[in-house]
């Protein structure tokens, strides 16, 4: 039981990871229906200026974290700028192609600036940290990580209810020609949008490195996983990302938990491929996911 | 020769009969026919005067361009947006080293049934062909980037498996793929056929072309027919071309089906020709070279599916080759892979804001304007307006 408890434990910390890198997502799909294929190496961008800026130059973790989402939210925001805004209104796979090219600059850089090994992570914890309560370790890696979704979500939550962007970013969501003619800034919009989702992502990011601890280009990849969690959710329900992350967090560090007692079946590391299975069988099934919009067309 | 007839039998579609209208980039008969023997000189040329390192580089573009174009056909003419180009062409490749592999020697070895060539490469498409049939049912119910996020978690599912099927991929340290062969003359040394002494790299580019020239003629005239009109329909306007009549779900699944069956052959000519492949090759990233190699290429055209298997694949290995790159690894240099990748993340991005029919809708805009110059010069000319869809001047 402790066992399971403790897996348990991990997966609900990974499944928050997924659940900022989800939001992300479904924040920049809202405001403008478009899918951020480069969403993964916006995070890996981050974590990597985290790191060097607490290992190379020796800054606070927290005064990092701060320095690493300033650049990613102008990175996001430059983008969204320069490159989408003249994108309006194109096909999305041209939309969805320009966006695996932002992917492809961004994780080559990365690889060029910092060769290809990976960095340790930056954490302000040791793995150590924490406390027992009946064998079960809580990680204060694990804790942080949780805690600060929890506080995300809140915020996120006011701003989205409460202040006067986050109406407007609801009612673009809803009718984007309603909104125009409301008088809301669509600019504004979408500017809002890239900068959270590329803030979330990489905090996101730090925490990701924390768990797997260490900071490579497959970082990039990991956080592909963010889609089977806002698929399972509902691709526009910020809700659902989150709920849809804190259960694909669950599925695949159970099934790594357990994927031993059935190796001589199942082979190694099924768990980096439970998310996906569980993620085509939402689509089959219930394709809008848990929290969407019944939206998504069939032939 | 096998592969376009068993293309041909898998897909769902059949050229249609009826003569091509003339393209617009070789216009008259006698310009076409011009072109061609220009096309068949530069390559007998190269033929007989390229030395080993060109064979390889030209080799490795051929095959590339094989698979571009086996993702210009689900992408640029049917509009579907793919990531999961690499899971078919490794199917394709292990296909092939299944059919075409030595017997095993010990327990240990991967499996083989060491079938002949004229088996092996046919099969590596049939299987291919064969595993999108069934995929495309479920795939391809869905639109836009759900389908790009289903394509990319095949890429996955696919590492997992030839992770784990070791006894035809070998496990994580790979394994070795069969070489071509014609009666007893193997691929990989030199042999000589009615008298005449062909390298390896020369047997293998001519095989590689053969099989381009097929697949290509195949596609440029598939897109022609009734089958190839309703694909670009489906890109064009889904609901439009249902309300013309046509089964949108056949026309996906056609051209699924025969972008499978190119991508296997591509598959399997890649991992014959590099003789050894791991599973890890068959990744996310091959898949975005062959998407940044249509775009800035050409999406929806054969020519620029080759253009663009040559600037992605092609130019690394001619960096390389010439040295180009004063550090090649180690710190602060960058290596020709990396260089390539930040020119085609950047292509990718610069086409698609500004000229999305890459290099070749360059090439048709540059034509349209000197006619549209000449016509003006002398009155009688005829207009340059282009009405047609891009795939006309393929």
């Amino acid at each position: 039981m402790a066992y399971f408890i403790q897996i348990a434990f991990a997966g609900i910390a990974l499944g928050c990871i997924y659940a900022l890198i989800g939001m992300g997502f479904s924040i920049i799909y809202k405001a403008s229906e478009v899918i951020n294929f480069a969403q993964g190496e916006i995070l890996l961008v981050g974590a990597y200026i985290v790191s060097s800026l607490v290992f190379d130059w020796h800054l606070n973790f927290i005064l990092a974290v701060a320095l690493g989402v300033v650049v990613t939210v102008l990175i996001g925001l430059l983008f969204e700028r320069l490159v989408l805004r003249r994108m309006i209104g194109r096909p999305v796979f041209s939309i969805l192609m320009i966006t695996i090219g932002l992917d492809t600059i961004l994780r080559t850089a990365v690889i060029v600036k910092a060769g290809s090994n990976p960095l340790s992570p930056p954490s302000p914890y040791t793995i150590t940290d924490g406390f027992n309560i009946a064998g079960v370790h809580f990680g204060a890696n694990d804790i942080l990580t949780i805690l600060v979704t929890v506080v995300l979500c809140a915020l996120l939550y006011y701003f989205f209810q409460y202040t006067r962007n986050g109406l407007a970013m609801r009612a673009t969501a809803l009718d984007q020609e309603a909104a125009l003619a409301v008088g809301i800034n669509i600019r504004t919009v979408y500017a809002l949008a890239w900068g959270i989702a590329a803030a979330v992502a990489t905090i996101g990011g730090v925490f990701l490195a924390m768990g797997t601890f260490s900071i490579g280009i497959t970082l990039g990849s990991a956080a592909l996983l963010a889609f089977p969690a806002i698929i399972l959710g509902g691709v526009d329900s910020i809700a659902g990302a989150v709920v849809g992350g804190i259960i694909i967090g669950l599925v695949q560090d159970l099934t790594a938990g357990y994927e031993s007692h059935v190796a001589n079946v199942l082979g190694a590391g099924i768990h980096q491929i439970t998310p996906y299975l569980v993620m085509i069988l939402v689509l089959l099934i219930r394709p809008y996911g848990l929290f969407g919009t019944r939206k998504v067309e069939r032939i | 020769m096998s592969a376009s007839s068993k293309a041909s039998a898998t897909s769902t579609t059949t050229p249609a009969a009826t003569p091509a209208p003339p393209s617009r980039l070789l216009r008259s008969r006698a310009s076409r026919w011009i072109a061609t023997i220009l096309i068949v000189a530069v390559l007998l040329i190269f033929f007989s005067v390229g030395n080993d390192d060109w064979f390889t580089i030209v080799n490795y573009t051929l095959i590339a361009a094989i698979a571009a174009l086996a993702l210009n056909v689900l992408s640029g003419y049917t509009g579907q947006i793919s990531l999961g180009i690499a899971f078919f062409m490794a199917i394709g490749a292990y296909t092939a080293a299944f059919f075409g592999g030595a017997m095993p020697s010990s327990p240990l070895d991967p499996l083989g049934l060491a079938l002949p060539f004229i088996i092996w490469l046919p099969a590596a498409g049939i299987v291919a062909a064969l595993a999108g049939a069934l995929i495309g049912p479920s795939a391809l119910r869905l639109k836009g980037f759900y389908l790009g996020i289903v394509s990319l978690s095949l890429i996955f599912i696919g590492q997992y498996l030839f992770l784990n099927v070791r006894g035809i991929t070998g496990g994580p340290q790979g394994r070795t793929f069969p070489v071509p062969a014609l009666g007893g003359a193997t691929f990989d040394q030199q042999n000589s056929y009615f008298g005449l002494a062909l390298t390896s790299g020369q047997q293998y580019f001519l095989l590689n072309v053969i099989v381009l020239a097929l697949a290509a003629f195949f596609v440029y005239n598939v897109m022609r027919s009734r089958a190839g009109r309703a694909f670009q329909a489906v890109r064009d306007n889904e609901t439009g071309a249902k309300i013309m009549g046509v089964n949108l779900f056949e026309a996906k699944m056609g051209a699924f089906i025969l972008s499978s069956f190119l991508a296997g052959i591509a598959g399997a000519l890649y991992a014959s020709y590099s003789r050894y492949v791991a599973p890890d090759y068959w990744d996310l990233t091959l898949s975005i070279q062959f998407v940044a190699a249509i775009i800035i290429g050409g999406v929806a055209s054969v020519w620029g599916s080759i253009l663009g298997a040559a600037f992605v694949f092609g130019l690394p290995l001619v960096i390389d080759h010439f040295n180009w790159l004063p550090v090649a690894s180690g710190a602060g240099g960058i290596s020709s892979a990396d260089l390539n990748a930040i020119l085609y993340g950047l292509l990718i991005v610069v086409f698609l804001l500004f000229e999305p029919g890459g290099v070749i809708g360059l090439v048709r805009r540059s034509q349209a304007l000197t006619r549209r110059f000449s016509a003006r010069k002398d009155e009688g000319g005829e207009s340059a307006e282009i009405t047609d869809l891009p795939a006309d001047q393929a």
